[in-house]
C-alpha cells in the first residue's frame, strides 16, 4: 500500500527545485563574467579575485569568524549545561521561567531582541563593538544548543552513568569521562549550528553593532541595497559553500559515530 | 589514573570550600547569563517605551529621578503608547504583517504538506538524503537566500526572461518591490520550518489505517480528510507556528523584496529606531509587538516543552 505515486514524485522533484534553483543561480552566476548579473557573458573567476582586494569585505569576514567562533563556543559551554539542567534535573527552583527563557529566543522576532539587548547595553553604558554582538550572538545560539542537547539526552542511557558512580566516579567526572564523549556529536551540531547562526546573522547584529565593527552580512545588506552585483554573488557562494560542507562533514561524522556506538554495542552483547 | 582524577578532585574541593553543589552551579550559569541577556533587556525596553524623547545620549528621559536624595519622582509617558493608535502607519503595520504572515503560512503549508508527505513515503534509502536536501538550505544566510530572489523577480531577471521565452507574456511582469514578492520571500524562506515537523509527524504514521480504510470503500481524498490530515495535526501546528511567529516581525524580507508600500511591523521598527532615532517609540513598537505574540508563543513553548521538534534538525 505504501506505494510511492507519480504526484508524489512530481511534489518531491518540483519542491526540490523551488527550493534549490535560486542558490543555483546564484552560484552560476558568480562566476560570469560581465557585470549584468542576468546575462551570461563566459566563465570567469575575476570576481572572487575582486573580493581579495575589496578591503572591507575581507574585514568584515575576519570579524564575523572571530565572532561566531567565539560565541559559538561559548554558547556551547552554555547551552550544554542548560540543556543538561533541562534533561536531568526534574523540577528546581525557577523552572518554568528558566524553560521559557530558552524557548522564546527560538521565535522571538529579531527586531525585538536586536532592539531589547541595544537598549540595555546603552543602560550601563557597554562600549559597543565586536564584544557586544558576540554577546548578543551567544544568547541566542545557548538556547538552539539547549534545545539539541536536551533532546538527546532524553534518548540517553543512563545506567552506564549509574555505573561509573558506583565505581567511585564523582558527578564532574562521570560527565567529562561518560556523558560528554557520548554526547559528542549533538554537541558538535549544536556548535555547528551556533556557528552558521551567528554567521547568518544581520538584524541582531545591525542593533548590537558598534562604531568599527561591521559583520559580512552586515556588509552585504548594505551592498544589496545599491543593486545586484557579481561580488555579492562570490561572496554568497563563498559562504555557502563553506556551510554545506560544514553539514555534510558533521553528518558523515555523526553517521560514523552512531555506526561506532553500534559496533561497541553489539561488542559488549547488549544490542537490542 | 590517580592522577588523571586530580582536576576533578580539586574542582570538587572549590566548589565544596564555597558551599556549591555541581547541580546548582550547572543551572545557575545559564540561569543568570538568560537572566541578565534576555530578561533584563525586555524590562529596559518596558521602561524605555514610557519614556519622553529628547536629544542627548542615550536619546530618552530617565524615568526615574531623585529630588533632593528623598523622593522618586516617576514620569510615566502613555503618549508613546497613545501614538501606536492615533498613527495610522502604525496600526496598518500590524494589521498587514499579521495579514502577510497569515497568507504566507497558509501558502507554505499547501506547498510543504505534498513535499513533506511525499518525503515520508519515499523508499527508505532515498529518506536521508532528501531530509538533509530540506536542512541544507536551513542552515545557508537567511540574507543570501533572499538576495537570490531579488535577480530571479527583477523586471529583467530570470522568472521574465523564461516566461517571455516560452510566450506567456510579453510585457515583463512587474513582480520585485510589491506585496507579491514578500509573499514568495517569505514561502521560500520558511519553507524547510514547516516540512521538517511535518515530516517528522508523517513519517511515524501508520499507513496501514490508509489501507484499512481504502479496504472499506473509502475514496483516496476521503481518507486525507478523515484520516492522514487529522492524524498529522501536531506537525501541521508545529511548523504553522514556526512560519507564522517569526514571519509577523520578519524584517529583511519586506526591506529587500517589498516595495515602499509594503508595511511590515518589523520594517517600520527598524526605520523608527535607525531612520527616526525615535527610541520611545520604537521601544513601544516592540512592547505592543511583543504582547500581539505573547499568545502564540506562550502556547506554543508549552506545545514545544512535551514534543520537541528540533530533534530532527
Amino acid at each position: 500500500m505504501k506505494k510511492f505515486t507519480t504526484f508524489n514524485k512530481l511534489s518531491i522533484i518540483l519542491g526540490f527545485s523551488f527550493l534549490y534553483i535560486p542558490i543555483i543561480l546564484l552560484v552560476i552566476y558568480s562566476f560570469n563574467e560581465s557585470r549584468l548579473v542576468t546575462v551570461w557573458a563566459g566563465f570567469s573567476t575575476k570576481w572572487y579575485g575582486e573580493l581579495l582586494q575589496n578591503q572591507g569585505i575581507v574585514g568584515a569576514a575576519v570579524i564575523t569568524l572571530k565572532v561566531a567562533f567565539l560565541a559559538s563556543t561559548l554558547a556551547t559551554i552554555l547551552g550544554t549545561m542548560a540543556g543538561f539542567a533541562m534533561a536531568r534535573f526534574g523540577h528546581f527552583r525557577g523552572r518554568t521561567l528558566f524553560n521559557g527563557m530558552i524557548y522564546a529566543p527560538l521565535v522571538m522576532p529579531e527586531v525585538i531582541t536586536g532592539l531589547s539587548l541595544l537598549l540595555m547595553f546603552v543602560a550601563i553604558s557597554f562600549n559597543r563593538g565586536m564584544w557586544t554582538i558576540t554577546l548578543a550572538h551567544t544568547t541566542f545560539a545557548m538556547c538552539y544548543v539547549a534545545v539539541v542537547i536536551q533532546s538527546r539526552l532524553t534518548s540517553f542511557d543512563r545506567s552506564i552513568e549509574e555505573a561509573a558512580m558506583d565505581l567511585g566516579c564523582t558527578p564532574l567526572k562521570t560527565f567529562f569521562v561518560i556523558t560528554l564523549p557520548i554526547i559528542m556529536p549533538a554537541v558538535v551540531s549544536g556548535w555547528l549550528l551556533s556557528f552558521t547562526l551567528s554567521l547568518d546573522d544581520l538584524v541582531i547584529a545591525s542593533f548590537t553593532t558598534g562604531p568599527g565593527a561591521t559583520t559580512l552580512p552586515m556588509k552585504i545588506y548594505s551592498m544589496v541595497r545599491l543593486g545586484v552585483t557579481p561580488e555579492i554573488n562570490a561572496v554568497s557562494t563563498i559562504m555557502v559553500g563553506l556551510v554545506a560542507s560544514g553539514v555534510v562533514v558533521a553528518s558523515f561524522l555523526h553517521k560514523r559515530s552512531e555506526a561506532r556506538i553500534a559496533k561497541a554495542e553489539v561488542m559488549a552483547g547488549n544490542a537490542p | 589514573m590517580v592522577r588523571e582524577c586530580r582536576p576533578f578532585i580539586w574542582g570538587a574541593k572549590v566548589c565544596r570550600a564555597y558551599g556549591l553543589q555541581g547541580r546548582s552551579i550547572t543551572v545557575a550559569i545559564p540561569y543568570l547569563w538568560m537572566l541578565l541577556l534576555f530578561m533584563a533587556p525586555f524590562l529596559i525596553v518596558l521602561k524605555v517605551s514610557f519614556s519622553e524623547i529628547r536629544i542627548a545620549i542615550p536619546p530618552y528621559a530617565p524615568l526615574f529621578q531623585f529630588i533632593d536624595n528623598s523622593y522618586i519622582q516617576i514620569t510615566l509617558q502613555l503618549k508613546n503608547y497613545a501614538m501606536l493608535f492615533k498613527d495610522a502607519l502604525y496600526v496598518n503595520s500590524y494589521l498587514s504583517s499579521l495579514k502577510i504572515a497569515t497568507i504566507s503560512t497558509i501558502v507554505t503549508l499547501a506547498i510543504g504538506y505534498p513535499i513533506a508527505y511525499a518525503m515520508a513515503r519515499a523508499p527508505k534509502t532515498w529518506r536521508l538524503t532528501l531530509l538533509m536536501l530540506v536542512i541544507l538550505p536551513f542552515w545557508t544566510s537567511f540574507l543570501i537566500r533572499v538576495y537570490a530572489w531579488i535577480a530571479i523577480l527583477k523586471p529583467e531577471g530570470f522568472l521574465n526572461m523564461v516566461l517571455i521565452w516560452a510566450g506567456v507574456i510579453d510585457k515583463p511582469l512587474i513582480i520585485l518591490h510589491t506585496d507579491w514578492a514578500v509573499y514568495i520571500g517569505i514561502v521560500y524562506s520558511y519553507l524547510p520550518f514547516m516540512i521538517l515537523p511535518l515530516y517528522a509527524n508523517l513519517e511515524k504514521m501508520d499507513f496501514s489505517l490508509l489501507e484499512a480504510a481504502s479496504d472499506l470503500g473509502c475514496p483516496p481524498g476521503k481518507t486525507f480528510w478523515k484520516i492522514t490530515f487529522p492524524l498529522s495535526m501536531p506537525g501541521v501546528i508545529a511548523g504553522c507556528f514556526l512560519v507564522f511567529i517569526p514571519a509577523v516581525g520578519e524584517f529583511v524580507i519586506p526591506d529587500l523584496l517589498g516595495g515602499s508600500s509594503t508595511l511590515m511591523i518589523g520594517k517600520t521598527l527598524w526605520t523608527e529606531f535607525f531612520s527616526n532615532r525615535d527610541w520611545p517609540l520604537s521601544s513601544a513598537v516592540a512592547v505592543v509587538l511583543l504582547l500581539l505574540l505573547v499568545v502564540p508563543i506562550v502556547w506554543f513553548q508549552r506545545y514545544q516543552a512535551r514534543r520537541n521538534i528540533v530533534d530532527v534538525v
